[in-house]
């Protein structure tokens, strides 16, 4: 049976509480609107409920991953590869995976806080080499809101005017990691850009908020709340304005409509005793993740809309991508016996390689980003594992002091690129399978073609280059064609956009520039879902900027009662 | 009292076996594992048989003895460590399980005993026949595979343990009020210094 739970009638429902839904709550109930945010997952505070600081002896696991916790039992994302009575669907012979969290804050709490600016060119990449399609928006239109969102949030990183990596309104960077500097003299050598990273991580206190204290712990959720998550920057200023209502454990089942034809709440199911409730509301945001917005909207049928909700179009969960990705890591005798010292350093790289190419002169299109790992970071489990294949193998007294010789002694890393969009790339609702809550789940299709295979190709030869450079070995061989030269399967790099596509044309899109739906005027979408396409960066930062600019305008629009 | 709760924490984990431990009763058998060694009383496996659990002893202090600089393997808690984890992961039971009767197999064709039982030096040959995988004869591929794991292990459970990371020199999971960069001695050991 559904309940009424709700006192009144909320102005605007937002399903999701991460990047993009938490700053949909965050501008709107600042903006003294009603919301009401429905979360899947639970209630999470970083002050009691983060890792932080254990030591991996506290625990009789060492830190190792369990299936609740794949990144390790420390790790401050609750959620996975695979949820317990959640199941999705691939089609048959395809590869799909997808990482969902459920928890407040949603995915913001997993992400390495790589926090970078899509350029001017990532907007009209269709105008520069044909592929793929236009945004209906140039950067200039969402500049405004990047700029806003840095000031809220926090980046740090250096001015560099490179033209299609816009420079940030940075906080200082932290001074490179030794092994970082050594990556950065390989990689002048062979003349790839290398600078200091950008991610959204506190070097200086900002808005009430402490400045970092360099224990690399971000991934377990931040005690001082000196990274980005948007449980603690969004969410939790939001719910102090008194106009925003949090409902957690709160699985978001359909969107309903009222006789003309107007979203006019969310069915969702709580999923703590499985009961079924509506949250009436003027307005509805979805920002439940690419994936997951698409699912709703598909699952949110009616006579008016036969084929889902706003998808008079037929494209919602069409024009689906992922960043492609693949990793190199190699040891590198000139690290070995390393000098005793605290390089833990922030959460991530402290350098990083924007993309430095001309297409023109290659045989892909678009480009890719490089992020940096390696040295001696806190043992965890899996510590020394495979020395054999560095050193020979043995035991005793000569292993035991190979392993302190070994400790740290390499780098890596990863690619992350731009995938086009294709035709055989998206998701839809599976006619057999539902989830445990009786809702009907997603299934993936999956293909990448030689834009992506041949992308690949070339970061693998640059990361194998670079190690070289630095007089490293690569860990194994070139993975060949018939490999697909290492990329990683769709989904693994949790960077998911489209399903609900930006575009002026309403029989090619499903949303208008304001991230509106084109066939329903009170239905916005606030999460990675509108992107039109991709770029050589990772998404957050574009998905925050991108809300705060949908929010703005819905904040105006019931100000002006034109909602 | 502490001794018998262990005990009995250990025994109802042998019994839910196949388990999954939950994350509290993961931490109260860690705890009472950690009680138990510093009171020196001994530790009852929930996974291991009595006989398998000496037979890891001595090879996990055979991988990573006492030096000069830190104790040995059992030491560290390793075994203790092996036995928590093959019960977290169910996956790791056969290999383990089987990998330590091909030991004893492989110690009776040659020398008609356990390996427990064999001397130093006869515990050292078989060894030295599948520790360094390249140079491993094909017929003791079996061996090697196991021995490739069992040294993994007890490397995971020894430099993660407070020994362990002690003996690395490992300075940092702590709070660092000013991030001033890498010393000097460690940017000359690399060839490498900060620009201006």
């Amino acid at each position: 049976m559904r309940f009424a739970t709700q006192a009144s009638p909320a102005d605007v429902v937002i399903v999701g509480s991460g990047a993009g839904g938490g700053m949909a709550a965050y501008v709107l109930a600042r903006a003294g609107v009603n919301v009401t945010v429905l979360e899947a997952g639970v209630p999470w505070d970083n002050t009691t409920d983060s890792a932080m600081l254990t030591w991996p002896y506290e625990s009789p696991r060492r830190g190792a991953s369990t299936k609740e916790r794949p990144f390790g039992e420390f790790d401050g994302c609750i959620g996975g590869w695979e949820i317990p009575g959640e199941p999705y669907t691939v089609a048959p012979g395809e590869k799909f995976r997808w990482w969902r969290a459920r928890m407040v804050g949603g995915r913001t709490n997993h992400w390495g806080r790589i926090s970078l600016r899509f350029g001017p060119r990532d907007f009209k990449a269709h105008t520069f080499d044909g592929l793929g399609d236009d945004w209906p928006i140039s950067y200039d239109d969402v500049r405004p809101y990047y700029d806003k969102l840095e000031q809220l949030v926090g980046v740090f990183g250096t001015k560099e005017n490179i033209p299609n990596a816009p420079d940030s309104l940075f906080l200082p960077p932290p001074k490179p990691r030794c092994y970082e500097l050594l990556v950065q003299q390989a990689a002048r050598r062979l003349n790839v850009t290398c600078v200091p990273s950008r991610l959204s991580i506190l070097t200086r206190p900002l808005n009430g908020r402490a400045a970092c204290h360099y224990c690399g712990q971000c991934g377990r959720g931040c005690k001082t709340n000196s990274n980005f998550s948007s449980t603690n920057v969004l969410i939790a200023p939001a719910l102090k304005t008194g106009k925003l209502t949090l409902q957690t454990n709160a699985m978001a089942r359909e969107i309903t409509l009222d006789k003309s034809g107007r979203a006019s709440g969310v069915t969702y199911i709580d999923t703590k005793d499985g009961s079924e409730h509506h949250v009436d509301a003027r307005v509805v945001v979805l920002a439940a993740s690419a994936c997951e917005t698409s699912r709703l909207l598909l699952n949110s049928k009616s006579a008016s809309f036969p084929n889902g909700l706003a998808n008079g179009s037929g494209t919602v969960g069409k024009y689906l991508t992922d960043t492609t990705g693949t990793d190199v890591g190699g040891f590198v005798p000139k690290m070995m016996d390393p000098v005793p010292h605290n390089h833990d350093g922030v959460g991530g790289m402290h350098v990083y390689m924007p993309w430095w190419l001309d297409n023109k002169k290659l045989d892909f299109p678009r480009g890719y980003h490089i992020e940096v790992w390696g040295g001696t970071g806190l043992p965890e489990a899996g510590f020394g594992g495979g020395i054999q294949d560095q050193q020979g193998g043995g035991y005793g007294k000569q292993l035991k002091n190979d392993y302190r010789r070994y400790y740290g002694a390499h780098v890596g890393f990863s690619g992350r690129g731009e995938m086009i969009p294709n035709d055989g790339s998206y998701c839809e609702i599976d006619p057999r399978v539902v989830d445990k809550w009786g809702i009907p789940v997603l299934r993936f299709h999956w293909k990448f073609t030689d834009h992506e295979y041949l992308q690949v190709k070339h970061m693998q030869e640059t990361f194998r280059a670079l190690i070289t450079e630095m007089g490293g070995t690569p860990w194994g061989n070139m993975p060949s064609k018939e490999d697909g030269y290492g990329i990683a399967a769709g989904g693994v790099i949790i960077h998911e956009l489209g399903g609900a596509r930006m575009g002026a044309d309403p029989k090619t899109s499903v949303v208008n520039s304001n991230c509106q739906t084109h066939e329903v005027k009170n239905l916005f979408v606030a999460d990675g879902s509108p992107f039109t396409s991709q770029a050589d960066k990772n998404p957050t930062w574009t998905i925050m900027a991108l809300s705060m600019r949908t929010s703005e305008y819905i904040a105006n629009q019931l100000k002006t009662r034109a909602l | 009292m502490k001794r018998r709760e262990a005990v009995g924490a250990m025994a109802m984990a042998a019994l839910t076996a196949a388990f999954k431990w939950t994350p509290a009763e993961a931490q109260r058998a860690a705890t009472l594992a950690r009680e138990a060694m510093a009171a020196k009383t001994p530790f009852t496996p929930a996974f291991f048989t009595p006989h398998e659990w000496d037979t890891v002893r001595v090879l996990a202090d055979l991988v990573i003895p006492k030096d000069e600089r830190s104790g040995s393997a059992t030491d560290a808690g390793v075994p203790e460590y092996m036995d928590f984890m093959l019960n977290d992961r169910p996956d790791g039971q056969t290999p383990m399980r089987g990998g330590l009767a091909w030991l004893d197999n492989e110690c009776y064709e040659r020398f008609g005993k356990t390996f427990v039982a064999a001397t130093p030096t006869e515990q050292t040959a078989v060894l030295d026949d599948i520790a360094w995988p390249k140079k491993a004869r094909a017929e003791m591929s079996q061996g090697v595979a196991f021995f490739n794991m069992f040294r993994d292990m007890t490397a995971s459970g020894f430099w993660t343990s407070k020994m362990g990371i002690t003996d690395l020199k490992y300075q940092g999971n702590t709070f660092v009020p000013e991030w001033k960069g890498c010393p000097p001695e460690a940017l000359q050991k690399l060839g490498v210094q900060y620009e201006d």
